[in-house]
């Protein structure tokens, strides 16, 4: 009687571990740098005769946008038509199957999806992607320069760029005029801090989150201040003065009281949200991208929010920097790589396809020529246009021409740099409080010895 | 053909033949072939001789994940090797009510899959004041503890799900241990006037030392070879500081993340070795060894 009884149990048991399981497996996590995403396929449908192109994303939304975009080329192209077969994996899952698959020389798709942070790892040594600087000719006069720069190796190009992510301020204007603040007088990071302090005062929740586990606002500071993480001989530089200087500026933010760590670590992530969504935090600078977090993670602060340019240090500094982003590569060993090449420069480069960018994923396009096309822009229709309470373009449009780049961002050296800060400084600094020198001269070690 | 089945020399061989090959195409082969790789850089496909193991040597996350797996192997031996055995002994008594039921329970969280009980555990150790574990510690009029991004909080954390998960599974070896003493060892110590403790002591204790070396054999290994609970509690291979990086999540981070194959050939040796050594001396000094010679 019971063994019978232990039997029963240990069914139920594993039929509830199995369900469980099931859950856990249809629902994907959603630790990625570009919206989350879960396992599954999709085959186009195509009449007469075609080509076969296997497509591996990270990100579902953009199984959409490329089979709309595939559809408006086969009709502009019917010699050349081409079916996608798009399979959409979690971010880490998808870029070790890359590495792995090019590793061993098999199974790679002929187009691929690679988060700009994972990028500079498949530039190292013989590189296996595709040189896309002829498929990008056409359309290089309306591309911003340094997105495709982004994805670049000794002239070559190797990614198509989604969108530009210029780096703006994100306002929740509820809670500020509340606290008698009025954002559009925030100019300077110096008018920044008083605001947040004043909010600090006046409210005692956070003005904005220091950042632990990314660099949104550390490169933004850095780069407007001529600094970088490497010297000018491309050797890693961590304890330069002005990097010193930006964080330990960030620092000072924190010991006033109306800054502080998120959790996560930083605006774009899972834990994150709720501390924005309900009000703990006010301001956050983000890549223009955290748009599409608003309206999916964000949503109680629909008509709440303003975009704005992020502060500078003083006049005549570069407003915004390019943050995130995924380049679309070609695999060179494909049999078809030539013709993926070509189409795809025209699904993500094509003026079409940089209104989809925008319709669909609420990302800033990479021709600028489309950020005046206010039908476009100011489409009342548009969710994004919806949930924000400036028009988001208004203020891309005011900063379009000081977007810079933060060019350490293609070198081979930085992934491990980023992982070494995420991981290992800023916790340091930020949640340890060791001294930012004393952070930055360890991490400078540990790094040395990895590149040696 | 039918002679050559049928003569006793050769059919051992055609018997043991499957494991054989087993053995040679996917342990002998691959483990060579890690170690050919470990003088290499893959990416670049060049030889550089030792260069992996003096950079690993030097190492300080090496060094630390080395420490951090180290740290939780111990953690696990003690904590679950004398409880469970304990527990086992309890269960096995003729004291207790409903063993078969304990037995259920205690065995129920091994069922469970690690990566969603590492998710819940995550979760339950969340750094806002809402979640399970900061919740808990409320009562006792302590603020909330950033668990997973402190070093101390976080091996606790581990170990948290450790215990949950595996003291079922030795509470089982131990069990079966015990039912295999014959009971009228038993009997005839209570005759003599033995405490139900000396009985433990004297009697459980030595005769479970079979049980006890294989399950500090495999908790051994175990502990220096997790990976899954440190990856699903910090949501990735990335935890603030190191502080959840094991030897195999540093393998798996050169290796697949940065993509450095000879580099995590390296990493994977040096814990092959570790293992081995450490299982060797405590195998040795449990006497293990000396049984078979006899």
């Amino acid at each position: 009687m019971k063994k019978r009884l232990i039997a029963v149990m240990l069914c139920v048991a594993m039929m509830a571990s199995l369900l469980v399981g099931c859950k856990s497996g249809s629902e994907g996590s959603g630790d990625d740098k570009d919206s989350s995403g879960s396992a599954g396929s999709n085959t186009m449908e195509v009449e007469g005769d075609y080509t076969e192109l296997e497509v591996w994303t990270f990100i579902e939304l953009h199984q959409e946008f490329y089979t709309n975009m595939a559809e408006k080329w086969n009709e502009a192209n019917p010699d050349k038509q081409v079916k996608l077969t798009l399979s959409n994996m979690q971010y880490d899952d998808m870029h070790n199957k890359l590495s792995l698959a090019l590793e061993s020389g098999e199974g790679a798709p002929d187009v691929v999806d690679i988060e700009l942070g994972k990028f500079p790892a498949f530039m190292v040594g013989d590189v296996e992607l595709m040189d896309l600087t002829e498929s990008i000719a056409p359309y290089k006069d309306t591309t911003v320069e340094s997105r495709l720069d982004i994805y670049s190796k000794d002239g070559s190009r190797y990614g198509l760029p989604t969108h530009v992510g210029a780096t703006v301020a994100f306002y929740n204007t509820e809670l500020l005029e509340g606290a008698g603040i009025d954002y559009t007088q925030i100019k300077t990071w110096d008018e920044f801090k008083a605001a947040g302090v004043k909010y600090y005062e006046a409210t005692g929740k956070y003005f904005a989150c220091v950042e632990t586990f990314a660099n949104w606002m550390i490169n933004l500071m850095l780069v407007q201040k001529g600094g970088d993480y490497l010297d000018g001989d491309g050797n890693l530089d961590l304890t330069n003065d002005t990097l010193v200087e930006v964080l330990q500026y960030i620092k000072d933010m924190q010991d006033t009281g109306a800054f502080a760590t998120v959790p996560g670590g930083q605006p774009d992530n899972e834990e994150a949200y709720p501390s924005y969504n309900s009000g703990d935090y006010a301001v956050q600078i983000m890549p223009f991208w955290q748009t599409s977090r608003f309206t999916s993670y964000m949503t109680d602060l629909e008509g709440d929010v303003a975009i704005a340019p992020a502060p500078v240090w003083k006049d005549g500094d570069v407003k915004s920097i390019g943050g995130g982003g995924t380049g679309t590569a070609v695999v060179k060993t494909s049999e078809n790589a030539d013709l993926a090449a070509e189409v795809f420069a025209f699904i993500k480069l094509s003026e079409e396809a940089n209104k989809e960018v925008w319709n669909v994923l609420g990302f800033d396009p990479v021709n600028t020529a489309v950020w005046e096309d206010e039908e476009l822009t100011k489409n009342p229709d548009n969710k994004f246009v919806q949930f924000f309470n400036t028009y988001p373009f208004d203020t891309l449009n005011e900063i379009k021409d000081s977007i810079a780049a933060l060019d350490t961002l293609s070198n081979e050296k930085w992934p491990s740099i980023n992982n070494e800060l995420v991981t290992t400084t800023l916790n340091n600094i930020y949640e340890n409080g060791m001294p930012v020198k004393e952070a930055l001269e360890e991490s400078q070690q540990t790094l040395e010895n990895e590149f040696n | 053909m039918k002679k050559l089945l049928y003569s006793k020399k050769v059919a051992p061989y055609v018997f043991v033949l499957p494991f054989v090959i087993t053995v040679l195409l996917f342990w002998i082969y691959p483990i060579a072939n890690g170690v050919l790789l470990s003088f290499q850089d893959v990416l670049k496909k060049e030889w550089v001789g030792f260069k992996n193991y003096e950079r690993l040597m030097t190492d300080k996350i090496f060094l630390k994940s080395v420490y951090n797996s180290v740290r939780y192997m111990v953690g696990t031996l003690v904590l679950l090797i004398p409880f469970p055995m304990l527990f086992a002994s309890l269960l096995n008594s003729k004291l207790m009510k409903k063993p078969g039921f304990f037995k259920s329970i205690y065995f129920l969280p091994a069922l469970t899959s690690v990566v969603v009980a590492g998710t819940i555990f995550r979760l339950i150790f969340g750094e806002m004041g809402t979640s399970l574990a900061n919740q808990v510690i409320g009562i006792f009029g302590m603020e909330p503890i950033k668990w997973l991004k402190n070093e101390w909080t976080g091996y606790f954390a581990l170990l948290c799900i450790a215990c949950w998960r595996w003291t079922g599974v030795n509470i089982l070896y131990f069990l079966a241990g015990l039912q295999s003493i014959p009971g009228d060892i038993y009997e005839a110590a209570s005759i003599d006037g033995a405490s139900k403790w000396q009985q433990f002591t004297k009697i459980s204790f030595p005769l479970l030392k079979p049980t006890t070396v294989y399950v500090l054999t495999i908790s051994i290994y175990a502990g220096l070879s997790m990976f899954l609970e440190s990856f699903m509690l910090w949501k990735g291979n990335n935890s603030p500081q190191n502080i959840g990086l094991t030897i195999v999540g540093y393998l798996y981070r050169q290796g697949i993340e940065k993509r450095a194959l000879g580099y995590a050939c390296a990493v994977g040796l040096v814990l092959l070795v570790v293992v081995m050594v450490i299982n060797l001396i405590q195998l040795k000094a449990t006497g293990t060894f000396d049984k078979e010679e006899r």
